[in-house]
């Protein structure tokens, strides 16, 4: 059964989808970028990246060690600046070029999750998640607290820490930190979340976690989850994106990316034959 | 694979035992003159060593006992106006060379920085008895402060910005990541990351200023009398030992050998502090 539909898929999508991903992507388009080049100095680690990433979906992006998958992440947040970089060609968000934002408020529109849990070591697990906030004066302080337990609930660590929230955030679990690295972006309240990796540093279980948790955040949020596990990018995300030496090769949807894909490239990478 | 008891095994497991003793033996040779130091300040000091050294103040010539609280006292307000000069242009300046060093104008404040923690603190004494001692026509404490808070100047510099760049990077970028504006980024995350280092720097550079004796000679001078004014000259522990030392009565002698180890304790209490504090920094949260 199962096979006979995906074939069937096969068979006659092309068109249909290609023609109702057209029309979606128009309309509903979160994260547009076009013929993005990145720099490290003299060094062109992206060339003529351009891709649109619909609202409310989640968007893997792979590719073998060194193809610019964080740097492409980085350039959507503009944080690929502050590591001294330098890029050309047009992101936007909800229609908005990026380089007309104060990178302040762009990147409060637009969060981060990093690869290495890494909570701010002076502050308890409560002001680890109310920093943004309270940095950014964006509180009063009758609702913070609410918007704390939201985040932390949101990140699925509230029952876990309700008890010790004014503990240190590092004396948390690796898998409980980088959940908490998730509450404290949730908190400033962004639309798009970059994830870089977020699991790699952690076991199976909090990995899951963490995965459980992506697909609930997807109803309100958009997300784009760079990782080097392919089973995770086949089971967490919508659409799939294979970077290859900084080049954009492939973007398709995660099933028919993994089952049939288009470029040689793609299919010897998702095959193990290179990468 | 070569097997570990053939000799060049041997060969290498001696030298390694004649470099460990060597190094043993030079860590030895260079605490003897410590412990002497200090062994030989409260044998020569313990007479002089009592409630009243520390509260009461000095007799006059001729009379025995006594105490010096004067310059207790006028140590503590040197190196209150000292820091007050000095830690808060080190601090910003030890920021500012750790989160934004990297231009022309930076490096070369990073090594006058370097220069000045090299000048003999007895210039530094005589520059600022130019600048303040001779326009206001008067020793005083507010002098010494000048001279002592310039002379703290490298040590709580270079110790601010090492702390500071010694606090991982991924935390800065999770804090711009949040959208916190770069100066909140550093006074909010950063700085309290580092501030058990730099606070601990900054006591390394009072304990140096402490000891100073050549600078308030000819700022402080000295009082052998209560004064807490600033405007005048004020006693201060060095130069009460550098007075008592030289004095030809037995009992001041003593007195300086006291004083002496009072400040060689309060030192040495400082440096414990420094190193336990910054002992293993970071060790165990994995950055
Ligand atoms: N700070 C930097 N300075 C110079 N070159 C850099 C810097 N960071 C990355 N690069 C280069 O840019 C290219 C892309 O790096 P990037 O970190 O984006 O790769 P990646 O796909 O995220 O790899 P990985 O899967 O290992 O994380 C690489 O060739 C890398 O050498
Ligand atoms: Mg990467």
């Amino acid at each position: 059964m199962q096979e006979m539909v995906i074939e069937e898929r096969r068979a006659d999508v092309p068109l249909i989808i290609s023609s109702n991903r057209t029309t979606e992507r128009t309309m509903d388009v979160k994260v547009a970028t076009k013929n993005v080049d990145a720099f490290f100095g003299k060094t062109q680690a992206l060339h003529g990246i351009s891709l649109d990433v619909p609202r409310n979906t989640v968007v893997a992006i792979i590719g073998p060690s060194g193809c610019g998958k964080s740097t492409f992440l980085r350039c959507l947040n503009r944080m690929h600046e502050v590591a001294g970089g330098t890029r050309t060609g047009t992101i936007m968000v909800d229609g908005d070029d990026i380089d007309h934002y104060d990178p302040v408020v762009l990147r409060r529109r637009v969060g981060m999750v990093f690869q290495k849990p890494n909570p701010f070591p002076t502050m308890s697990i409560f002001d680890n998640v109310a920093a943004g906030l309270r940095l950014n004066g964006m509180v009063k302080k009758n609702t913070l607290s609410e918007t704390v337990e939201r985040s932390l609930r949101q990140a699925a660590l509230f029952d876990e820490v309700k008890d010790i929230l004014d503990r240190s955030g590092v004396s948390l679990s690796g898998g409980q930190q980088q959940r908490l690295c998730i509450a404290r972006a949730l908190a400033v309240d962004p639309e798009v979340i970059l994830m870089d990796e977020p699991a790699s540093a952690l076991d199976p279980i909090a990995t899951a976690k963490i995965e459980e948790l992506i697909q609930a955040l997807k109803k309100n949020y958009t997300i784009i989850i760079v990782t080097h596990n392919m089973q995770q990018a086949a089971r967490v995300s919508d659409e799939t994106a294979f970077f290859y030496l900084g080049e954009l090769i492939e973007f398709d949807e995660t099933d028919r990316l993994f089952t049939s894909p288009q470029k040689k490239q793609t299919e010897d990478y998702i095959t193990g034959r290179f990468g | 694979m070569r097997m570990p008891n053939s000799k060049r095994y041997y060969w290498r497991k001696s030298k390694n035992i004649v470099m460990t003793v060597l190094c043993l033996l030079s860590v030895l040779i260079a605490v003897i003159p410590l412990f002497l130091i200090f062994s030989y300040a409260l044998s020569q000091g313990i007479g002089a060593l009592n409630l009243d050294f520390f509260t009461k103040m000095p007799k006059p010539v001729g009379e025995s006992g006594g105490g010096m609280a004067n310059a207790l006292v006028g140590t503590a307000i040197l190196i209150g106006l000292g820091s007050l000069f000095g830690l808060p242009i080190s601090i910003f300046t030890g920021i500012y060379l750790a989160e934004y060093g990297e231009n022309p104008f930076a490096k070369t404040v990073r090594f006058l920085t370097d220069v000045l923690s090299g000048i003999p603190s007895i210039v530094v004494g005589v520059v600022a008895y130019i600048m303040v001692v001779l326009p206001m026509k008067q020793f005083s404490a507010f002098a010494g402060g000048v001279a002592l808070g310039i002379l703290m100047i490298p040590t709580a510099t270079r110790t601010t910005e090492e702390m500071i760049r010694l606090v991982p990077h991924s935390f800065r970028e999770a804090a711009l990541a949040l959208g916190i504006p770069r100066w909140r980024v550093t006074l909010r995350i950063v700085l309290p990351t580092a501030l058990k280092g730099i606070t601990t720097g900054i006591l390394l550079a009072i304990a140096r200023a402490a000891g100073e004796t050549a600078p308030l000679l000819f700022t402080a001078l000295g009082n052998r009398f209560w004064s807490t004014d600033i405007g005048h000259p004020i006693a201060s522990l060095t130069v009460f030992i550098y007075d008592y030392a030289k004095a030809p009565f037995e009992d001041w002698n003593r007195q300086a050998w006291a004083a002496a180890f009072v400040l060689i304790f309060f030192i040495f209490i400082i440096n414990l502090i420094f190193r336990f504090v910054t002992r293993g920094r970071y060790a165990g949260n994995g950055h």
